[in-house]
């Protein structure tokens, strides 16, 4: 795990609180804007940061990230521009933690070895890479962690007693629990469920466990963070953004501020969450 | 590229993860994982439970109609000039093209899991056929993602899938083709994987799919061999099919790999040729990436971005290929062609002019190349193909394109 995520999970725990993780697609509609959407995030009481990297066939996300994804396409994002992006986000913030989260292929075109060295330059502390499970770990998370990234794996409900060992093993930064099976952008499920499926990781792993798939407003992000150490908001962000777009897909006077009001809420949501939950 | 050295035996594969060499593997969501895995289990079982193996075979003789026919292509032969022709006649069984041979083996894996909904994915229809005839045959319900675009190209195929009780959902995503269905098709098997069974179509997808889908496709290659010792006395010269995932040319192919002399072509759609973008020719004009979760090669772009392709023919129109094709190119085992959209019509009306078959689209690209080498083959020698669809649900669009009308 880099100094930064470790740094970031122990002031939050500090402060008596969980982590509110912040998704985006890197590029979403077009860089400088990204840019500006990414530097205002953390302004707005995001922890870390996910920073989607686009591909032209992403399996398993929902409808409001597939179109992030062509949008960010349409506007010549690549792997390597969303690099840049956090290179450029870096030089002004050295403490929010970078998490890129995307799909291997773009990775494997552009070479593991190499990529990995651009993302640490990058200032990059993570990846989330949906379709390399466990079984593939010597593709990329092997080498990614030989190089201090981390390298977080998704555990969902079909991931029961006997496979989280499995899950687990590699592991590194944090556990992100998706809350249901499905795509992104689906409706949350059950508060209880959430709280009992987090114990359940838990009691195997003193990891973080960041639970995520869902959440849309400061209230899902205060119930969930009763229970899990993190919150992950990914689609309400993209279909913010989305809202606030032209016709014809370009950024407007609205899109920064919009994503900036969202989060703004979402971050008074997870400081309230132990409040409620210590009543 | 180095070749890699020479195997004792081309048909071992995979390895215990799902890898042909480099190829292959489980790239997917976690979520689908402990699925996969389950999926495994059982297909391991029933491998080598002889009640499964009977109960395939009874259904593979009375309700697909197998042995399908081997038939010497008499008048093709003579008039090309050259070498004799066999066609493996995959277009007689019922729903009429190969795919069902691989719908009933899954679909009785998936009575045995428990499963109860059935989803595939389609590009010519003729797998969503397969699967919505397999689903009414046990009972399931199932749904059929199909490309938007070829929807409406094998117009006939959605309504035989709507008679037997499938529901068809269109997929506008990209060109509205194969790969823009089975990322749909993923998606909902993501969401609905307690209950779901992903018959996949073709020898590609995840671990065990591309061994599974060849072992029950394989059936075409077996009874080629035997038929052709019997007409012949010997093995053929050559072997030839159509390849879109693979599933119909690996079938044919697998059980000749070890017979030295037989060469082995497989026919990838050339669309409107290698130099743009309108091809489907993911060997010849592709490069290796990860999708849909193997590895195998892919048309992409420099950033890893998968290409959407072009053939005429909706069963030919995907990216990518199985892995195991990816392999036996890299080894050098079998030799991988394009064959374009115009020599597929061509080869298409030929043989419907001489032979009185009309013929799928797709393998009309394995007769294109067929009557390229024919002629420049001894008339003692052998071309075995596989004839692995019949041209119904093509009409039509044959019909717009030589301008006859409806
Ligand atoms: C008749 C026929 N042949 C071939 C194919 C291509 O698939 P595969 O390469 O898996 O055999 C299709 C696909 O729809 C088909 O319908």
């Amino acid at each position: 795990m880099t100094a930064r995520m470790e740094q970031r999970f122990a002031d939050v725990a500090a402060e008596g609180r969980p982590v509110l993780v912040t998704y985006f697609m890197g590029g979403d509609p077009d860089f400088e804007t990204s840019l500006a959407i990414m530097r205002a995030l953390p302004k707005a009481g995001a922890d870390i940061i996910e920073l989607g990297v686009p591909f032209s066939d992403p399996m398993a996300d929902g409808p409001a990230i597939q179109l992030a994804g062509q949008r960010a396409l349409k506007g010549g994002q690549t792997l390597a521009k969303t690099l840049e992006l956090a290179r450029r986000f870096r030089m002004e913030d050295q403490g929010t933690p970078i998490v890129l989260m995307g799909y291997y292929n773009p990775i494997y075109i552009y070479g593991v070895e190499r990529f990995l060295a651009d993302a640490v330059a990058a200032g990059v502390d993570g990846l989330i890479v949906v379709d390399l499970p466990p079984e593939m770990d010597d593709e990329l998370c092997i080498p990614a962690l030989a190089k201090g990234i981390s390298f977080i794996r998704l555990a969902t409900p079909t991931t029961d007693d006997r496979r989280l060992p499995k899950v687990l093993e590699n592991t590194s930064g944090f556990v992100y629990y998706v809350s249901m099976t499905g795509i992104t952008g689906s409706a949350l499920p059950d508060p209880s469920l959430i709280a009992g499926a987090v114990g359940r990781i838990k009691s195997h792993t003193d990891l973080p466990v960041c639970v995520g798939f869902g959440v849309k407003t400061a209230e899902h992000a205060r119930v969930i963070g009763a229970s899990a150490d993190g919150v992950v908001v990914g689609t309400a962000i993209v279909n913010q953004i989305a809202s606030s777009l032209t016709e014809d897909g370009h950024a407007t006077e609205a899109t920064v501020p919009g994503v900036e009001a969202l989060v703004r809420g979402l971050s008074a949501g997870v400081r309230a969450a132990r409040l409620a939950a210590a009543e | 590229m180095n070749q890699p050295p020479r195997p004792n035996s081309f048909r071992a594969g995979p390895d215990e993860d799902g890898r042909f060499g480099i190829f292959g593997g489980r790239f997917v969501a976690e979520t689908l994982m402990p699925l996969i895995l389950d999926l495994q289990d059982e297909w391991n079982k029933a491998k080598s439970d002889p009640a499964f193996k009977a109960e395939l075979e009874e259904l593979g003789a009375h309700y697909i109609g197998r042995p399908s026919p081997l038939y010497f292509a008499e008048r093709l032969t003579a008039e090309l000039g050259g070498a004799k022709i066999y066609f493996k006649r995959e277009e007689l069984n019922h729903t009429g093209s190969h795919k069902i041979n691989n719908c009933i083996g899954q679909i009785l894996l998936a009575k045995r899991m428990g499963k109860t909904r059935i989803i595939a994915e389609t590009g010519a229809g003729q797998h969503g056929v397969a699967s919505a005839t397999v689903a009414a045959r046990f009972g399931l319900p199932c749904v059929v993602y199909m490309g938007a675009t070829d929807v409406e190209r094998q117009a006939p195929n959605v309504f035989r899938m709507k008679l037997l009780g499938a529901e068809v959902k269109p997929v506008t995503a990209g060109h509205g083709t194969l790969k823009d269905a089975m990322n749909e098709a993923l998606r909902d098997w993501v969401t609905n994987v307690d209950s779901t069974y992903y018959l996949i179509g073709t020898a590609a997808g995840p671990h065990p799919y591309p061994e599974m889908v060849r072992d029950f496709q394989a059936v075409i290659g077996q009874e080629a061999k035997e038929q052709m010792i019997k007409a012949e006395g010997r093995l053929p010269d050559l072997v030839v099919a159509a390849v879109g995932g693979g599933s119909n040319a690996i079938g044919i192919f697998h059980p000749f790999l070890d017979d030295d002399g037989v060469r082995i072509v497989g026919v990838e759609a050339g669309g409107k040729g290698l130099g743009g973008d309108e091809h489907c020719a993911s060997i010849t004009a592709g490069s290796p990436g990860v999708l849909h979760g193997n590895r195998t090669y892919l048309l992409q772009d420099g950033d890893g971005q998968i290409k959407e392709g072009h053939s005429i023919s909706a069963g030919l129109d995907y990216p990518g290929i199985g892995p195991e094709h990816a392999w036996l190119n890299d080894i050098g085992r079998v030799e991988y062609v394009p064959i374009m959209d115009h020599e597929a019509l061509e080869a298409f009306q030929t043989l419907t002019r001489l032979e009185g078959i009309i013929p799928a689209l797709e393998p009309s690209h394995a007769l294109a190349e067929v009557i390229k080498r024919a002629p420049k083959m001894g008339k003692d020698e052998i071309i075995l193909m596989n004839l692995s669809g019949r041209g119904d649900k093509d009409i039509f669009t044959v019909g717009k394109l030589l301008g006859m009308g409806q």
